[in-house]
C-alpha cells in the first residue's frame, strides 16, 4: 500500500488498522469529507464543540481513542473547560485536531484566529502539543500522535512542504535543518517555510545560521533547544502566535531552568490579532515573509541609525 | 455481564419497606458527613430515594462488575449531590462504610464533588452541564459493541440553566440514543435561588420534548411512582428518555425541607445528632447554626 497522500487518507488508513479510532467532528469536514465512509465510527455531532469533547471522553473511557475536529479558535477556547476537565484532569487519549490555527484563518477576523491556542493547551498538564510544518509532516506524525495514549492538540495543516525534512517524526523529538553557529532561527508549523527562505537570505548574507523545526511544542526537545541557545549570538523565536504562551515562553522558562541568557528577538504576533487577509498577505503585514524575517533578523544584529 | 460467583454479589433490597429502610441510612449517613466542614446536604437529601432505587432496582451494576463493559453506567452531573451517592455505593458494598469517615480528608478521595478513584464513580463532576455530554460517548460506544446496557445521568434542575445541557439534548435526539436517560432532580431550588423566580425551566417536559427526547414526569420520592418511571426503557424506541422526579431539598428531615439557605450545611456535632433524630421521627431540630449562601 502506498503512503497515505493526504490527511484524510492518513486518517482513514489509522481507522482501518485500529478499531479504537473513531472520527468526531463538529460540522468542520473541509478536510475529513470522505470520512462518513468509516459509519458508525464517524461521529458529526453538530456544531456542537462542548458535547464534541464530553462526548470524546465518555468513548475514551470505554476505551476508543477519538479523533476530533474542529477550527482551532473555537476547539481550544469554547470547549477549554471541557477538554480541561473532561480530557485533561483524567488524561484520556483524545486527540484534539483544530483547523485553520495560527495565520491559517486568513480573512475570518480575530473570532476566527488561534494565536493563544498553544498558551491554553500546554496549561493542560499531560496534554501533548504538535504544531506539523506541513501536510507531510502532519501526515508522517499522525500514527505516534494516536497511539500516544496521552491527550493531545495538533495544529492542523495541509501546506505544500515547506523543507525537504531530514529526520522522521518521533513525539518531543525536533528536526534541526541547518546546524551553523551564528543566528539559532526556532520556529514550527507552516512558518518553517517562511524561515527556510530567511535562511538563504542571511546565508547568502554570510550570516551563519542554526534552524530548527520543533514539531511537539510539549513535550519539548529540550536538548535540542540547549543546543540552539547556548552555540548562539542572536536566538529567534518564529511563530504565528500571540508573544505570550507560546514558543517564547517555553524558550523563556528553559533560559531560567538551565541559567541561559541569550539575546533573543522575538517575532510573532505580539499581543494584536492579525489583519484579516489572505495568508501571503498577511505574512507581508505583519513582517513574517521569509524576506522581512531575515531584514528583521539582519537589524537586530547590525541596528541601523535610530534616525534612518 | 460476567458470570460471577453469585456469593459475591451484595444483598439488593427488593420491597420497597427494604428501600424506605436503606433510603434512611443513606441520609443518616449525609447528615453525618454535615459537619466538620459539611457538605451540600440540601441536594444530597433531594436526590437520596432516586441514587437508592436506581442502584438497587434499575443499574446492572455490582461492586464485582464494575470493570464489566456490558454494566450499567450512572453519572451524577449535578456532583455537588455527591454524599447521597457516596452513602449508598457504601451501604451497597461497593467500598467500606467505614471509608466516609474519611470525608474532607487528603488521605482520601471523598469531598464536596465525586472522584472517580471511589468505587462505583464512573467520572468526576463538579462543573455543571458536562456529564450529558460524557454520557453521550458512553452511549455512542455501547451502541457500537452492540451492548445492551444504559447509561443514566442524573442532573439537577438547577444544571439546565447551561446551554451546554439542551446542545447535549440535541445531540443525543440527534443520534438516536435510546440507551440514554437523564434524571432530573427536580427539587425547584438551586444554590440559594427557587428556580422558577430565577430562570424559569417550566413546562420543563414539553422541553425536553421538544428538543425528541421522552418525558415522564414522577414524583421522586415515592418507591412506587419509580417503579413506574424506569419500567419499560426507553420510553420510545430511538429516543432518549428523560425523566423529571419532582423531589423536595433537605427531604426526610423538615428542619431542612424547601430551605433556600440549606443547600451547603456545616452543623455542630449536636446539631447532627438532633437532626438524626429528627430523621427518625423525633421532633424539629433546634439549629443554631446559620443558613449560608455558598455560590
Amino acid at each position: 500500500m502506498s503512503a497515505p497522500a493526504t490527511y484524510e487518507q492518513a486518517l482513514r488508513a489509522l481507522a482501518a488498522e485500529r478499531e479504537d479510532v473513531v472520527v468526531m467532528t463538529a460540522e468542520n469536514r473541509a478536510h475529513i469529507r470522505g470520512l462518513p465512509a468509516l459509519g458508525p465510527r464517524f461521529i458529526d455531532v453538530g456544531i456542537c464543540e462542548q458535547t464534541m469533547i464530553g462526548a470524546a471522553a465518555g468513548l475514551a473511557l470505554r476505551g476508543r481513542t477519538p479523533v476530533v475536529h474542529a477550527l482551532a479558535s473555537f476547539l481550544t477556547l469554547r470547549a477549554f473547560e471541557f477538554i480541561r476537565t473532561d480530557v485533561g484532569l483524567p488524561r484520556l487519549p483524545v486527540k484534539l485536531v483544530g483547523f485553520v490555527p495560527g495565520l491559517l484563518s486568513e480573512a475570518n477576523g480575530p473570532t476566527h484566529q488561534a494565536i493563544d491556542d498553544v498558551a491554553v493547551m500546554r496549561a493542560i498538564p499531560g496534554m501533548q502539543v504538535f504544531c506539523p510544518a506541513d501536510l507531510d509532516e502532519l501526515v508522517s506524525a499522525l500514527p505516534a500522535i494516536v497511539a500516544s495514549r496521552a491527550p493531545a492538540y495538533v495544529r492542523y495543516t495541509g501546506a505544500a512542504p515547506a523543507v525537504d525534512h531530514v529526520e522522521p517524526f518521533a513525539i518531543g523529538k525536533a528536526e534541526v535543518l541547518a546546524h551553523e553557529e551564528g543566528v539559532s532561527i526556532l520556529t514550527y508549523g507552516p512558518l518553517l517555510r517562511e524561515a527556510e527562505r530567511a535562511r538563504r537570505v542571511l546565508t547568502a548574507r554570510g550570516v551563519p545560521v542554526h534552524l530548527v523545526n520543533l514539531r511537539t511544542l510539549e513535550p519539548v526537545d529540550e536538548p535540542a533547544l540547549l543546543d540552539a541557545l547556548r552555540a548562539a549570538e542572536l536566538v529567534v523565536t518564529l511563530e504565528d502566535h500571540f508573544h505570550r504562551g507560546g514558543l517564547h515562553t517555553i524558550v523563556a522558562e528553559t533560559c531560567l531552568k538551565h541559567r541561559l541568557a541569550p539575546r533573543v528577538l522575538a517575532l510573532d504576533l505580539g499581543s494584536s490579532f492579525f489583519k484579516p487577509a489572505l495568508l501571503a498577505d498577511v505574512l507581508a503585514d505583519q513582517g513574517l515573509s521569509g524576506e522581512r524575517i531575515a531584514e528583521r533578523i539582519l537589524d537586530a544584529l547590525c541596528p541601523r541609525e535610530a534616525s534612518a | 455481564m460476567n458470570a460471577l460467583p453469585q456469593a459475591l454479589a451484595p444483598p439488593r433490597p427488593a420491597e420497597h419497606a427494604e428501600l424506605e429502610a436503606l433510603a434512611l441510612r443513606v441520609r443518616e449517613h449525609c447528615l453525618r458527613l454535615a459537619t466538620g466542614g459539611g457538605c451540600f446536604i440540601g441536594a444530597s437529601l433531594s436526590c437520596a430515594d432516586l441514587l437508592v432505587y436506581l442502584y438497587s432496582r434499575v443499574l446492572n451494576v455490582r461492586p464485582d462488575t464494575l470493570g464489566d463493559p456490558g454494566r450499567d453506567y450512572l453519572l451524577l452531573s449535578k456532583g455537588h449531590d455527591v454524599p447521597a451517592l457516596y452513602a449508598t455505593l457504601a451501604e451497597l458494598r461497593f467500598f467500606p462504610v467505614e471509608r466516609l469517615r474519611n470525608h474532607l480528608k487528603t488521605t482520601d478521595s471523598i469531598y464536596w464533588h465525586p472522584n472517580r478513584a471511589v468505587p462505583g464513580v464512573e467520572f468526576h463532576s463538579g462543573s455543571l452541564g458536562h456529564l450529558l455530554a460524557v454520557g453521550i460517548g458512553i452511549a455512542l460506544d455501547i451502541r457500537l459493541r452492540g451492548g445492551r446496557n444504559r447509561v443514566f445521568v442524573v442532573l439537577g434542575d438547577g444544571e439546565l440553566d447551561e446551554g451546554s445541557v439542551w446542545e447535549a439534548c440535541l445531540v443525543a435526539a440527534a443520534q438516536r440514543l435510546d440507551n440514554l436517560v437523564a434524571v432530573v432532580d427536580r427539587n425547584g431550588l438551586q444554590a440559594n435561588c427557587r428556580t422558577e423566580e430565577l430562570v424559569p425551566l417550566e413546562p420543563l417536559p414539553a422541553k425536553f420534548e421538544s428538543f425528541g427526547w421522552s418525558c415522564r414526569t414522577v414524583d421522586g420520592h415515592s418507591f412506587a411512582d419509580l417503579d413506574e418511571a424506569f419500567s419499560n426503557l426507553p420510553a420510545r424506541a430511538g429516543h432518549p428518555t428523560a425523566i423529571v422526579a419532582r423531589t423536595r431539598r433537605g427531604q426526610g428531615v423538615g428542619s431542612l425541607e424547601d430551605r433556600p439557605d440549606r443547600w451547603f450545611a456545616d452543623f455542630t456535632a449536636g446539631e447532627v445528632e438532633a437532626l438524626v433524630r429528627e430523621l427518625h421521627g423525633g421532633g424539629p431540630s433546634r439549629l443554631v447554626s446559620e443558613g449560608r449562601m455558598v455560590r
